[in-house]
C-alpha cells in the first residue's frame, strides 16, 4: 500500500470524485433499502407476526391464485385441516380491512381476527379489541376507550406495539367481532396451523394454499409488486456501483501501466501489486460507501415517522458490505492489467 | 559480480526469428563499470534485458552475485532483482506521484510490507544515497519539481538503495545535455567504485566512453570489440 496512499493522495481530486460517486450510489441504494424496509413492514408485519407454523388460505372459486384479500375458507375445508396429519393445533383467522371510528376521527384500519388467547397481542375477550400503535395514533384512542368498527362498539383493551397488513395499521378483535365485518358468517380468511403437517396432502384434499408465514407473503400480490420494483432498481444499483468502481480502476490502471512496469522491473512482486491496486480500491469504496451510510442514517433519523423507513444494519450494513464487495469484484477485473505487465517495458524508450 | 555466458537471445520476426544477442559473454567484477555501446539494433538494450533477468535468454547463462537466473520462475526473478540488481532507466522512470525519498523508500516495499525494522531504515538510507548524488535537499520534491539531470540522479540513487551486486544503467544521459550526461555518468562511475556494484552501463554516447573502466562493442547481437576504452572504440569514430 505504499504507492496506493501515496496515489490517493496526489491524485486526490479524481479518487474523491469517483468515491463521490460511490457514496451517491450509497445514498440511494441505503434510501431505497430503507425504504423498502418500511414499506415492506407496513405491509406484512402482522402477517409475519401470526403465531402459526402455516397459515391456510383458499383461492377464489372462479380460480386463480389465493391471497389473504379474497380468501374465504369454507367450514368444509377447515374440516379437512382439522383432521390432517401432524396438525397439533387448528385456529381459524379473520383478516378484513375497513374504518374504525373514535369519536370524529375516522381512520383505515386491517382488523384481524383470532379466539381468545390465540394470539398474544390480541383482546382477551369478546367486544374487547387491541389497536396497534400506529392504529391508536389514528384513531387518537387509547386504552380504556371506546371505539367503532361496522357498527359495533367495542372497548380497547391495550395499545400494543407496531402492526401493520397492506399499508393499513392492525386492530385486533375477536373471531366473533370479526364475524360481523365478514360477507359469509360461516367462513374465516384462513387457518392458523401448528404442527408438522403434510400440507401438500392437506392442501390437496381442501384445495387450499399454504406456506409458513413468511411464504405466505407471496399471498400478497401488492406487496410482491411493490418490493419486487424497489429490489429491481436497488440490484441495478447494485450494478451501477460495481461498474463505475470498475471502470474507474480499469482506465486508471491503464494509465499507471507504465509505473507499474517499472515497479515490476525493479522487483515488485506480483502479489504486492495487486495488493497495492486492490487495497487501493478498497480505501475508495470504505470511504465512499461510508460517506454515503452515514448520510443515509441521518436522513433516516431525520425522517422519522414521516416515512416508512427502516434504519437498521439490514437496510445500512449490509447494502453497504454487499457494494464494497462488488466495487472490489469490478476492481479485480482492472488488476489483470498489474498482472499481465511486461517489466521488460520500462527499459529504452517504451514508456 | 555479474556474468553472462554465452548469451543468445532471438525474438520473431515474421516466418524466421532475428538474432538479437549472438554468443554473448561478458564478466563484471565489483567495482568495475562496463560501457556496452554500439549503433541502433546492436542488441544493447537486449543484452541488459538479459541481465536484468526481464527476458530469458534462448541459450546461455547470466549469473548474478552467484545466483544463476537462468532458471528462475518470473517470481523469483524479481525477487532477485529486488535483492541484487539495481537498474536505471532511459527516462528515470520515477513514479509520479512520489518525493524523492519516497522513490527510494518505496524499494523497500517490493515484496509487500516491509518488516517494522527495515521501514524504519529506509528513510536514512534513503537520506545517505540522496546525499552522495547531491539532492540532499531536494528530498522532498516530486518528479515534476526535478530536472531531468536531477530525477536520473534519483534513478541512480533509487538504484542502489537495496545495495545491489551489479548495477544495470540503460542510456542514462539519453534525455541530458552533454554536461548533465557526464555529470550523471561520472556520478554512476564514482558510486560504482564506492559502493563496489558490479556496473554495466549501455550507452550510445562515445564521449562518456572515456570515463569507463572497460568497453564493449556490439553490432548485429555480436561482440566486435571489448578492451579498454581507447582500444575498444577508437575516438574518431
Amino acid at each position: 500500500m505504499f504507492v496506493a496512499w501515496r496515489d490517493l493522495r496526489f491524485a486526490r481530486g479524481r479518487f474523491a470524485l469517483v468515491a463521490a460517486v460511490v457514496a451517491l450510489v450509497t445514498l440511494l441504494v441505503g434510501f431505497l433499502s430503507g425504504l423498502s424496509g418500511g414499506l415492506a413492514a407496513q405491509n406484512v408485519s402482522a402477517v409475519l407476526a401470526l403465531p402459526a407454523d402455516r397459515v391456510v388460505l383458499a383461492p377464489p372459486t372462479g380460480g386463480g391464485a389465493a391471497t389473504f384479500g379474497e380468501s374465504v375458507l369454507t367450514p368444509a375445508q377447515t374440516r379437512v385441516w382439522r383432521d390432517a396429519a401432524g396438525v397439533t393445533a387448528l385456529h381459524p383467522l379473520g383478516l378484513t380491512q375497513g374504518r374504525a371510528t373514535h369519536g370524529d376521527v375516522s381512520s383505515a384500519v386491517a382488523v384481524l381476527a383470532t379466539d381468545p388467547g390465540v394470539d398474544p397481542d390480541g383482546p382477551a375477550r369478546d367486544g374487547r379489541v387491541t389497536l396497534s400503535e400506529d392504529a391508536a395514533t389514528a384513531l387518537g384512542a387509547t386504552a380504556g376507550a371506546t371505539v367503532r368498527i361496522a357498527g359495533r362498539d367495542l372497548r380497547v383493551d391495550a395499545v400494543t406495539g407496531p402492526s401493520w397488513y397492506s399499508h393499513t395499521p392492525v386492530v385486533r378483535a375477536t373471531l366473533a367481532d370479526w364475524r360481523a365485518l365478514a360477507p359469509t358468517p360461516d367462513a374465516v380468511t384462513g387457518l392458523l396451523v401448528r404442527g408438522d403437517t403434510a400440507a401438500d396432502a392437506a392442501d390437496a384434499a381442501a384445495g387450499t394454499a399454504s406456506a409458513s408465514p413468511l411464504g405466505s407473503l407471496r399471498f400478497l400480490p401488492t406487496f410482491r409488486s411493490e418490493i419486487g420494483s424497489l429490489a429491481l432498481i436497488v440490484a441495478l444499483l447494485f450494478g451501477v456501483s460495481a461498474l463505475v468502481v470498475g471502470a474507474f480502476f480499469t482506465v486508471w490502471t491503464m494509465q499507471r501501466r507504465g509505473d507499474v512496469a517499472v515497479l515490476a522491473a525493479l522487483g515488485a512482486s506480483r502479489r504486492a501489486l495487486v495488493r497495492d491496486a486492490l487495497g487501493q480500491a478498497c480505501v475508495v469504496l470504505l470511504g465512499g460507501v461510508g460517506l454515503g451510510l452515514l448520510v443515509v442514517v441521518a436522513a433516516g433519523a431525520a425522517a422519522g415517522t414521516a416515512l416508512p423507513f427502516v434504519l437498521s444494519p439490514a437496510t445500512t450494513l449490509l447494502p453497504g458490505a454487499l457494494l464494497v464487495l462488488l466495487g472490489l469484484g469490478g476492481a479485480a477485473a482492472a488488476v489483470r492489467t498489474v498482472t499481465t505487465v511486461d517489466p521488460l517495458t520500462a527499459l529504452g524508450s517504451h514508456r | 559480480m555479474i556474468t553472462l555466458h554465452d548469451l543468445v537471445l532471438t525474438y520473431p520476426d515474421g516466418d524466421r526469428r532475428l538474432t538479437a544477442v549472438d554468443h554473448v559473454s561478458l564478466s563484471v567484477e565489483p567495482g568495475v563499470v562496463v560501457g556496452v555501446t554500439g549503433p541502433s539494433g546492436s542488441g544493447k538494450s537486449s543484452l541488459l534485458a538479459l541481465a536484468a533477468t526481464l527476458v530469458r535468454p534462448d541459450s546461455g547463462r547470466v549469473v548474478v552475485g552467484g545466483v544463476d537466473a537462468t532458471a528462475l520462475s518470473a517470481d523469483d526473478a524479481a525477487a532477485l532483482r529486488r535483492e541484487r540488481i539495481g537498474i536505471v532507466f532511459q527516462q528515470a522512470n520515477l513514479l509520479p506521484s512520489l518525493t524523492a525519498r519516497e522513490q527510494l523508500q518505496v524499494m523497500a516495499e517490493l515484496a509487500g510490507p516491509a518488516s517494522r525494522s527495515a521501514r524504519a531504515a529506509a528513510p536514512t538510507r534513503a537520506d545517505e544515497l540522496l546525499g552522495a548524488v547531491g539532492l540532499a535537499d531536494l528530498r522532498h520534491r516530486r518528479p515534476h519539481e526535478l530536472s531531468g539531470g536531477q530525477r536520473q540522479r534519483v534513478g541512480v540513487a533509487r538504484a542502489l538503495m537495496n545495495d545491489p551486486s551489479a548495477l544495470l544503467v540503460d542510456e542514462p544521459t539519453s534525455a541530458l545535455d552533454s554536461e548533465r550526461g557526464a555529470e550523471v555518468v561520472d556520478l554512476v562511475v564514482r558510486l560504482t567504485r564506492e559502493l563496489r556494484t558490479a556496473t554495466i552501463l549501455v550507452t550510445h554516447d562515445l564521449q562518456h566512453l572515456p570515463r569507463l573502466d572497460r568497453v564493449v562493442r556490439l553490432v548485429d547481437g555480436r561482440v566486435t570489440a571489448a578492451d579498454a576504452p581507447a582500444h575498444a572504440v577508437p575516438v574518431s569514430t
